[in-house]
């Protein structure tokens, strides 16, 4: 276990460092931040100036140099447009993207189990055709088109949801989050059901599927065999096997959930990372967008290895790489 | 006991609301807030907007290019390098200091710092306190927009802004890149202070109660500013009544707005010009001013502004739009397909060429469709193009390089002058002086240079309209530029806003004058 981990941290050390090489070296491509900095009308002898100032005009590996010297101790750069250290301003933006991560997760989990164990357990029934044929639909239009749709029917024409935003957040236990006002649970709904719009079809798919299958095995004729009741067989037998896919899928698909908040984001101008990193890109502001890489990169590599370790709790028959 | 607690308690609640009935509320969505608070260190929308809600020019524009006195009660000119200001007395900054003559000149000085702003200022030479509440502005040179770049003169509130903050830096320092007491802090004589502000999210203003303009109808209390970036979700925000003011306002929204009971649209006629550079250097053909005219026959500017626009802009056929002095009623679009050709063939191309062109596709409304549209019009006189658009981020180092042979840019006069359009689109480029740093094309005409220079000193009205006029004509008739449209202005509001006395085709509004019906 703690080998599996060192070797875990070690990895993540040189992803990271991949990460920044290669984030570092496409900003260039990315636009030129004096324009962004500046009005038009600032003559380019101005700019040439500030982008000596700020060191721009430096050979590439002495700016990579100047910014790994300064990341091993915590600093990731100073944001243009905020200017901040990147790290402060996103961390600042992290919990609204995790609280809308955990309303659309929440959403998945408490609505793909019962819809994917459902439609396997009855699919000819009406229902599974509805929910099979809403997945389709679910799962092929944009996320941006879903979010308009939704602010269009709740907020404009029923009026039930707010249009945008976070709402009203306050603290507790130290966090400053939505989650804990009634106004910020208000807001949250639409953007959650949007991110999950895109995810849900698929985990009651993949239950539905890893379903039918475990119902066929062996173990479970046995079991009806013996006379265990229906919901044992169901949620106990059934679905602890099925589950095992479906974690491995999960872990990978929390990924793409962050990729999507990206969208999600944007459309409600929810005010977390992937909104910012959007507005970092547009406004060019590469020491954020370095940062922002390097804390997905992070999120990732910790996601990953819970995702490994839970694999391990779930099923004992996999052995953790360097484990014993 | 529990009673006459419930008891005070709604008599306090009811009081409470009694009071909430007087005091209005704007909640309001831009697209975009301010990199800073300080107001001279980035010159752009966002940040001359916070500048009109929190501070005061010496002058301001009305909705008609008249100037209104706002610091600067009255003005008169002493000779012709020197025009004397007389400023409003009785006006207090947010922090209690009295505003005087001080402030002008501390903010002047500032001013011809900034890299931003120093372009506008370049023209005087220097501030003098005459008396605490006159100065007299000298200029290098005869200069007509004394005016015109006042409206970007907010006093700052020289004793706040003097001293070192608790870093030992000087609290007037302009930092572009980092922290600076300025950037966070706040004091001017505007309408609103700021009260509350999370960088891209929100910002909250209330209304200033010593504000000196007695006379303002405004009656808003609090102003609640949140950045929007989509259009849809803005305009879904403002149709949903979670904010009452959008700006802008995305064409294609036009007319569900309109027809909407519960929300008003106000345009305007824009003065962004929307034009085509055709880049001499890199192309042969395009010296050959048939070429040039041929181009601008074959480009049917009726048509983008229909199709493509929405009727959401003017057709141009020059720089200056109308309201400007040298706004030339005579030159229109000439669209003539025919004529386009015969010009071609004359020029001897009429089996036409390829070139490049390059235009952004988030910077001007529509502009990648525009760029497209423009593409399949040129290929009706052979003319063959090949079209990239990018992100602005991406598309001004191409510009600055001149990486295409066709280049599309946007530009507003600063001043709200003529010149400015020839000064940084059509003026001979010159890399030392930084005269055409805008003009991708290399057009060059040292006639029409020297115009520009007499327009630059000529302080007589009449005689100025006649230059700029006459430079228009020339531009016109040598096919210098292919303009296509002025970009209209939008912005949109609940019906008991009434937003439409309070904006301004520079995108500015005088939110401090904003009223409110019940």
């Amino acid at each position: 276990m703690i080998a599996f981990l060192i070797k875990r941290t070690l990895q993540a050390m040189v992803v990271m460092f991949v990460i920044s090489l290669i984030s570092f070296s496409i900003q260039d491509n990315l636009g030129d931040p004096l324009r962004e900095l500046v009005g038009v009308s600032v003559s380019e002898v101005e700019r040439e100036k500030l982008r000596d100032d700020l060191g721009l005009n430096d050979p590439f590996l002495v700016q990579y140099g100047r910014f790994a010297a300064n990341a091993l101790h915590g600093d990731l750069g100073t944001s243009y447009f905020f200017k901040e250290p990147a790290l402060d301003v996103i961390l600042k933006k992290l919990p609204a993207t995790l609280e809308l991560v955990f309303g659309a997760t929440l959403i998945i989990v408490v609505l793909s189990v019962p819809l994917g164990v459902y439609s396997a357990i009855k699919p000819g029934s009406l229902l599974s055709r509805l929910v099979m044929g809403l997945s389709i639909v679910g799962i092929s239009i944009p996320v941006f088109l879903t979010a308009i749709g939704l602010i269009y029917l709740f907020s404009i024409e029923l009026g039930w949801m707010p249009s945008y935003g976070r709402g009203e957040t306050s603290a507790m236990l130290g966090w400053d989050s939505g989650l804990f006002t009634a106004d910020g649970l208000h807001h949250l709904i639409l953007p959650s059901f949007t991110l999950a719009s895109i995810m849900l079809p698929l985990f009651i798919r993949l239950i539905r599927a890893e379903m039918m299958e475990v119902l066929q095995s062996e173990y479970v004729k046995f079991a009806w065999a013996k006379g265990i009741s229906p919901w044992r067989i169901y949620f106990v037998h059934a679905l602890k096997n099925t589950m095992l896919p479906v974690i491995t899928v999960g872990g990978v698909q929390i990924g793409t959930m962050v990729a999507y908040t990206i969208l999600t984001e944007t459309v409600f101008q929810w005010p977390g990372m992937g909104f910012l990193f959007l507005e970092a890109v547009n406004r060019v502001d590469t020491p954020l967008i370095v940062a922002y890489l390097i804390v997905v990169g992070a999120i990732f590599v910790v996601t990953n290895t819970l995702v490994d370790l839970i694999y391990g709790l779930v099923n004992p028959t996999v052995k953790l790489a360097g484990g014993k | 006991m529990k009673k006459t607690t419930t008891l005070l308690a709604s008599a306090v609640l009811s009081l409470g609301l009694m009071g909430t009935v007087q005091a209005q509320t704007l909640k309001m969505a831009y697209d975009s807030d301010p990199v800073s608070m300080d107001p001279y260190e980035q010159l752009s929308g966002a940040t001359l907007q916070l500048s009109h809600l929190t501070f005061d020019p010496l002058v301001r524009w009305d909705q008609n290019f008249n100037f209104e006195p706002r610091l600067a009660e009255k003005w008169e000119r002493i000779d012709a390098l020197t025009m004397r200001f007389h400023l409003r007395k009785g006006v207090k900054f947010h922090s209690g200091n009295e505003f005087t003559a001080k402030d002008v000149v501390f903010s002047f000085n500032r001013l011809s710092k900034s890299a931003d702003f120093k372009g506008i200022f370049a023209p005087f030479k220097e501030v003098k306190i005459v008396d605490e509440y006159t100065v007299d502005l000298v200029s290098n040179e005869p200069f007509p927009l004394v005016l015109n770049n006042m409206t970007y003169l907010f006093p700052m509130d020289s004793k706040f802004y003097s001293g070192t903050d608790e870093a030992g830096k000087p609290k007037d320092a302009m930092v572009k890149h980092g922290n600076s007491f300025a950037s966070r802090h706040i004091s001017g004589t505007g309408p609103y202070t700021v009260t509350y502000r999370e960088q891209g999210v929100k910002m909250e203003f209330a209304r200033n109660a010593d504000y000196w303009d007695k006379k303002s109808p405004g009656n808003v209390d609090k102003i609640v500013l949140t950045p929007i970036k989509e259009g849809p979700t803005r305009v879904a925000a403002l149709l949903s009544g979670d904010v009452d003011f959008i700006a802008p306002v995305p064409p294609t929204d036009h007319k569900r707005i309109d027809k909407s009971d519960k929300v008003d649209l106000v345009t305007m006629g824009g003065t962004r010009i929307i034009t085509f550079q055709l880049n001499q250097e890199r192309v042969e053909a395009f010296k050959d001013a048939r070429v040039r005219l041929a181009i601008n026959y074959a480009i049917n500017q009726k048509g983008i502004v229909k199709k493509i626009m929405k009727g959401f802009a003017t057709p141009a056929a020059q720089f200056s739009p109308k309201g400007y002095l040298g706004h030339n009623d005579a030159l229109q679009p000439r669209y003539n397909i025919k004529k386009a050709k015969q010009l071609m063939k004359e020029a001897g191309y009429e089996n036409g060429f390829t070139v490049t062109m390059m235009a952004p596709n988030n910077r001007y409304v529509n502009d990648a469709k525009i760029a497209q549209a423009a593409a399949s019009m040129l290929a009706k006189i052979n003319i063959k193009v090949d079209l990239k658009t990018m992100p602005k981020a991406q598309y001004w180092p191409e510009f600055d390089k001149r990486s295409a042979d066709l280049m599309l840019i946007g530009w507003h006069s600063d001043t709200e002058d003529s010149n400015n359009f020839y000064e940084f689109l059509s003026t001979c480029p010159n890399k030392d002086t930084g005269a055409g740093q805008y003009n991708s094309g290399n057009y060059c005409n040292p006639a029409v240079d020297k115009q520009v220079a007499q327009a630059n000193t000529e302080t007589n009205p009449a005689k100025r309209a006649a230059i700029m006029q006459g430079i228009e004509k020339t531009i016109f008739e040598e096919g210098g530029v292919v303009p296509l449209h002025w970009q209209n202005q939008a912005w949109a509001a609940g019906k008991n806003v009434k937003i439409a006395p309070v904006v301004n085709v520079m995108d500015f509004p005088y939110l401090g004058d904003l009223v409110i019906t019940k």
